[in-house]
């Protein structure tokens, strides 16, 4: 099911479980590919941790193309990924991230 | 452009960006397909895709896998014919409710009775897309087309109903937006032996929201989710969809029968003799 | 366990339908779809008895355009594949007769021809699908097609078709009627060693350097199959040599050019003919399928009466032998042309003897062969 019923606004009714402090919450980080996009907005609207918007700048196409502005919320769900219609977006694990960029 | 994707090896792309619209549910499901074939454990190298013609005829255009882009409505007995002479193959055809139901309504029926060993992936966004939208045999009752510039009053199509009532083992309907459950059928559907059938609501804004003022295809995207209600299980006759009501997804059928492959050499055995 | 049935060497009294089933069996054919439709069905019917024994898949479609679609998509999967239908079917085939010329698709249709048009005669013969053979689908292609005037025949060129589908890869039709489906006739089947089978064009090196629609020195491209791994892509659109779709002048330019010429080009090897007595005639008599037949009875009158009359008889009616009609034609006082339809081929002679020599047309509207006094009497009359 999709989690887009379940915004930040809501997430403040959850019961915290009792081994939160224990479970790593996944982190992510968005790539997008941004001259692939052509604006329809699907990622910004159903990306379940609000992670995206859509910027002023046009991509080549003349399209207003995502970027994380919150990146930091990101738990690497891969739905952005699968709702774009377009192949222009993906996540990669944040530890994967760095692992890349140490390699240079 | 030359950043990858993760799905860019099962892409065509060289031929990225496609020619979909902006709002489109297609490559949504294109991507859950994807997602899919990893997912149903394939040898990718044995799984074919088939489309007829329109904007859902596109996908064997873009999927890396070997693939035709048959002419309109033949696309299953062109398939049929793939599945029979080499049925190591698996083969899906991805095509739209026009070129599926409409010109080519006879050969789904028919291939469903047989239960030939295929997967039908019928994209639904109730018109004929790339021709400009005109009304076809999905369009819902009272809904604007450019050829039903007063509503369509024909009777559309259920599919999920026509394609349990020919015979089909497998028949699942999802709208573009529910991934994950989309993505689980189809892996399912591709693991199925036999002929199963997915019909995937989709948002056309070009086209079919435009015309009907139900504005872009997020707009579309959301009201046929938020409308769709999962019921597995179903009887598929309940399951008829008009316009802007509630639709019910879910898988509807998931039953054994043996494909038509297996039940003529096995049957032939039988009466002709084992060869070789 | 039964024994290897596929060549049944020998000689049989068999109808020509019966002869087609078993030509295409010889040939390789391992794949058959089909509409049941007179006078055709008796080879599906043949087909469908036999295929078992030497693993072939035999189906009966919804319709003749299910019929054409599915034998193209089983040529993809690499099986030598065909059908057979009459008239109204063979209208129905057109479009992926189309499809097949464009995506280069190997595969034999044979359509053993009925008085038409529309249901016409059902169960009686006529040549009117002859032009319809050549020019039936949409848009510029050239095909190849062959026309059997005896059970013998049938076999013969069902082979010879497959071959010529495989070699040029495109579809090759076998232009049959009633008459030489439904006869009975001895046909020698000879052992398998002396028949000639062309096997498909492959292409067997590495998948990263392969072009699908790359074509080789006689404009013919290598095939690959489906599920070998090569992940081609096979379009009915105008496509580049990767197979791509390309909507634009320059490729079509580059494409259709191609598939007509690769046709044209090598017509002369394509070309059969069957001349008799054609160095002296002063007369000749051209024609194809079961009208040739009659007219060698009219050829036997006439030189009773001692003219000198040619035949040429056609064994694949298109390509047509362009160059041999032309330089024939200065030599000879006219050509007279036998058709069961009110002048197709006749058309074609026109066109190539280029007013050298005069042409007259034995139409027949369908329904019976000629008689042949009627030939008979159209070779006295270029003489007059």
């Amino acid at each position: 099911m999709l989690l887009s019923s379940l915004g930040e606004k809501k997430m403040k009714y959850w019961r915290k479980p009792l081994d939160a402090d224990k479970v790593k919450v996944p982190h992510g980080k968005v790539r997008i590919i941004k001259d692939r996009c052509k604006g329809c907005g699907f990622c910004v609207e159903y990306c379940p941790r609000d992670v995206l918007e859509l910027t002023d700048e046009f991509n080549i196409k003349g399209y207003h193309f995502p970027h994380a502005k919150n990146e930091e919320a990101c738990v690497n769900c891969g739905l952005c990924e699968l709702v774009c219609p377009e192949f222009a977006i993906y996540n990669i694990p944040a530890e994967e991230l760095e692992e890349k960029d140490d390699q240079g | 452009m030359n950043e990858k994707h993760p799905m860019d090896y099962l892409l065509r792309e060289d031929r990225i960006p496609h020619i979909w619209c902006p709002g489109c549910g297609l490559g949504s499901s294109v991507s859950c397909f994807i997602m899919a074939l990893e997912d149903s454990g394939l040898d990718l190298n044995k799984v074919v895709v088939v489309s007829g013609i329109g904007c859902t005829g596109r996908v064997a255009g873009y999927i890396n896998l070997d693939s035709f882009h048959t002419t309109h409505g033949r696309a299953i007995p062109f398939a049929t014919g793939l599945a029979l002479a080499n049925p190591e193959l698996k083969v899906v055809v991805y095509s739209g409710d026009g070129d599926l139901i409409a010109i080519g309504g006879n050969h789904l029926i028919h291939a469903a009775r047989r239960n030939i060993n295929m997967t039908v992936i019928c994209v639904n966004n109730f018109l004929y897309g790339m021709t400009g939208g005109q009304v076809g045999p999905t369009t819902p009752l009272y809904a604007k087309a450019t050829t039903s510039p007063y509503g369509n009053f024909e009777r559309p199509f259920n599919l999920v109903y026509l394609a349990a009532a020919s015979g089909a083992v497998y028949v699942a309907r999802w709208t573009a937006l529910h991934l994950r459950r989309l993505t689980k059928s189809m892996t399912e559907a591709l693991q199925k032996k036999g002929f199963s059938f997915i019909e995937i609501i989709s948002p056309c804004p070009t086209s079919y929201a435009r015309r009907n003022r139900l504005g872009d295809g997020l707009d579309q995207m959301k009201f046929y989710h938020d409308n769709s209600i999962i019921r597995h299980g179903a009887d598929p006759k309940e399951a008829d969809i008009g316009f802007q009501t509630k639709i019910v997804v879910g898988k509807f059928i998931d039953v054994e029968r043996p494909d038509y492959h297996t039940f003529l050499t096995e049957g032939l055995a039988k009466v002709v003799g084992e060869r070789k | 366990m039964i024994k290897d049935r596929e060549i049944l060497t020998g000689e049989h009294f068999m109808n020509g339908d019966f002869a087609c089933a078993e030509g295409a069996i010889a040939a390789g054919c391992r794949f058959f779809a089909g509409y049941p439709i007179t006078p055709a069905s008796e080879i599906a019917e043949r087909i469908s008895e036999r295929f078992p024994e030497v693993d072939g898949i035999y189906i009966q479609m919804e319709d003749e355009l299910g019929s054409m679609a599915a034998i193209l998509g089983a040529s993809w999967a690499g099986v030598k594949s065909m059908t057979c239908t009459s008239g109204p079917g063979f209208s129905l085939m057109q479009e992926n007769i189309g499809l097949g010329a464009m995506t280069e698709t190997p595969c034999v249709v044979v359509n053993m021809q009925r008085g038409g048009p529309s249901t016409g005669l059902p169960t009686v013969l006529g040549q009117q699908d002859m032009m319809q053979a050549r020019w039936g689908s949409h848009g510029d292609y050239e095909i190849i097609a062959l026309s059997p005037s005896s059970p013998q025949e049938l076999f013969d060129f069902t082979i010879k078709a497959f071959n010529l589908s495989e070699m040029y890869r495109v579809p090759a039709l076998v232009m049959g009627d009633e008459v030489v489906g439904h006869m009975s006739e001895k046909v020698v089947i000879p052992p398998k060693e002396e028949i000639e089978v062309y096997p498909r064009r492959k292409y067997t090196g590495p998948a990263e350097e392969y072009l699908p629609y790359k074509p080789d020195e006689d404009l013919v491209p290598q095939m690959v199959a489906a599920g070998e791994g090569y992940r081609i892509h096979v379009t009915g659109l105008t496509h580049d040599e990767k197979g791509y779709p390309v909507v634009d002048a320059e490729a079509q330019k580059k494409l259709v050019p191609r598939l007509v010429n690769k046709i044209r080009k090598n017509a002369e090897k394509i070309i059969e003919i069957e001349e008799t007595n054609t160095e002296d005639a002063e007369v000749i008599v051209l024609s194809y399928g079961i009208s040739a037949r009659t007219s060698f009875r009219a050829i036997e009158l006439a030189e009773k009466e001692g003219i000198k009359v040619g035949m040429v008889k056609l064994i694949t009616v298109w390509p047509f032998p362009e160059k041999r009609v032309y330089q024939l034609a200065s030599k000879v006082a006219g050509f007279v042309v036998p058709e069961i339809n009110c002048g197709q081929i006749v058309y074609e002679v026109e066109r190539c003897v280029k007013g050298k020599t005069k042409v007259t047309l034995v139409s027949h509207p369908g329904g019976h062969i000629h008689d042949p006094r009627d030939i008979f009497q159209a070779i006295r009359n270029i003489l007059k």
